[in-house]
């Protein structure tokens, strides 16, 4: 029941990302919100609704992005995904964990964004695309990871209380 | 008799020095006691006004507070009354067209595209394809509406292209977008002379956009022998990065050529 938090909590994040991280730019890239919130609970080893959250996230950015939904859907699957891989190999480091999530993912997402508004007619330097958007969101959503996993971690806790 | 024996003295002036004397020695034992009990009453006394002193500055610190938040939020609105009166004397100065004013409330999520969502929607009648101007210019057009907000792709984005009118040329180009929000001219033809401070408005070609919106100038014109077209880099009028209040021209309706457009043929 209390999994219902997804709701609020991402819309919220959604809002959060359009209104005022989008309007903190470095060069031409800025933060991705959306997807460290979900790598972060991803890589929370009792939580069982991260393809749940990832499928909410996905729909959330597509209704608001004018981007092609196959890049929000299969970015935002693929960082559930890598977090899940990583969260069972890399369990004991899990801020290292969530650095490699947070990197891939981001990675993976701008490439797919790239090759899919390439393929849709957009043109596009690869060059800005790498040194001007990709570079800079990458570093500030590592700056940003450590932060929302501490976030997460709690709400994860609250979401699925330990039983003694 | 004794009484009687000091009075008769008293009255007759004899014990005026001593009388004296005993006033003085009363009045300083007076004023000792008085200040040793003022003394005493603020030492008492003290800490209770210490109290009221703290919470009369909380108070008073309650009051600055709302008060910078009020001045604060004053500011804010002579900012959108100034930018709402350059709205208006833009419509009264451009007639022939209605605008809906809106203001921007988000942006993109995604940094490959040049979007903003304005807080108007199909309630208040935006359809797609409809302009966003401000006073200064050309901002873009309305790609997709609902009830109360609608998202406006900007001249800036990577995907959009604009039929432009050079006008000191006297001729035509096509305005592109980029992926940093640096906008370019392309298609100019060799034989025009285009220099820098050109003015640039939109065409009205393609039915996309009216006619004679001011879109910006030309900054740097590159002209190569060995090319077809010549490039230049445009100053966009507007400043993207500052919308806060946009106008949809409402009384425009896109036209759509495409079914005008000759189909390619496949090869025989």
């Amino acid at each position: 029941m209390r999994n219902l938090i997804a709701f609020p909590l991402l819309g919220l994040v959604v809002i959060l990302q359009s209104s005022m991280v989008s309007q903190v730019k470095l060069l031409n890239g800025y933060a991705d919100l959306p997807l460290i919130l979900l790598a972060a609970w991803s890589l929370q080893e009792q939580v069982d609704s991260a393809w749940h959250w990832g499928v909410l996230t996905a729909l959330l950015v597509g209704f608001v992005s004018s981007m092609p939904p196959v890049v929000t859907v299969g970015g935002y699957l693929a960082v559930v995904l890598l977090a899940r891989v990583l969260q069972r190999r890399v369990w004991q480091a899990p801020l290292l964990a969530m650095f490699s999530v947070v990197f891939l993912g981001t990675l993976f997402f701008h490439i797919l964004s790239f090759v899919v508004l390439t393929l849709s007619g957009t043109p596009l330097s690869f060059g800005d695309a790498a040194g001007l958007v990709t570079l800079p969101s990458l570093l500030l959503n590592m700056l940003l990871s450590v932060p929302v996993y501490t976030f997460m971690r709690d709400l994860s806790y609250w979401v699925y209380p330990v039983e003694e | 008799m004794v009484v009687g024996g000091i009075l008769v003295l008293a009255f007759s002036g004899a014990l005026g020095s001593a009388s004296r004397g005993f006033t003085s020695v009363l009045v300083d034992v007076q004023t000792w006691i008085s200040t040793r009990f003022l003394g005493f009453q603020d030492f008492f006394t003290a800490p209770r006004d210490s109290v009221t002193l703290r919470n009369r500055n909380a108070e008073l610190e309650a009051q600055v507070s709302q008060l910078q938040a009020q001045v604060i939020e004053l500011q804010q609105r002579v900012n959108e009354t100034e930018i709402l009166a350059a709205l208006v004397d833009f419509s009264r100065s451009n007639p022939e067209s209605t605008y809906k004013a809106a203001s921007v409330i988000g942006r993109d999520p995604s940094p490959f595209l040049h979007y903003i969502i304005i807080n108007r929607g199909s309630n208040d009648g935006i359809r797609r394809g409809m302009p966003v101007v401000t006073n200064q210019g050309l901002v873009g057009r309305i790609d997709a509406v609902i009830a109360d907000a609608a998202r406006v792709q900007l001249i800036t984005d990577p995907a959009s292209s604009i039929n432009v009118y050079l006008q000191n040329a006297d001729t035509n180009a096509v305005l592109y977008g980029s992926l940093t929000g640096d906008v370019g001219l392309d298609l100019i033809s060799q034989n025009a002379t285009v220099e820098a401070g050109d003015l640039i408005l939109t065409s009205g070609l393609g039915g996309g956009y009216p006619a004679d919106l001011i879109i910006g100038q030309v900054v740097t014109v590159q002209s190569l022998e060995f090319e077809l077209f010549q490039q230049a880099t445009v100053q966009p009028a507007v400043d993207f990065s500052r919308l806060e209040i946009v106008l949809v021209i409402t009384n425009f309706r896109p036209v759509d050529i495409a079914p005008l457009e000759p189909a390619a043929t496949p090869a025989p």
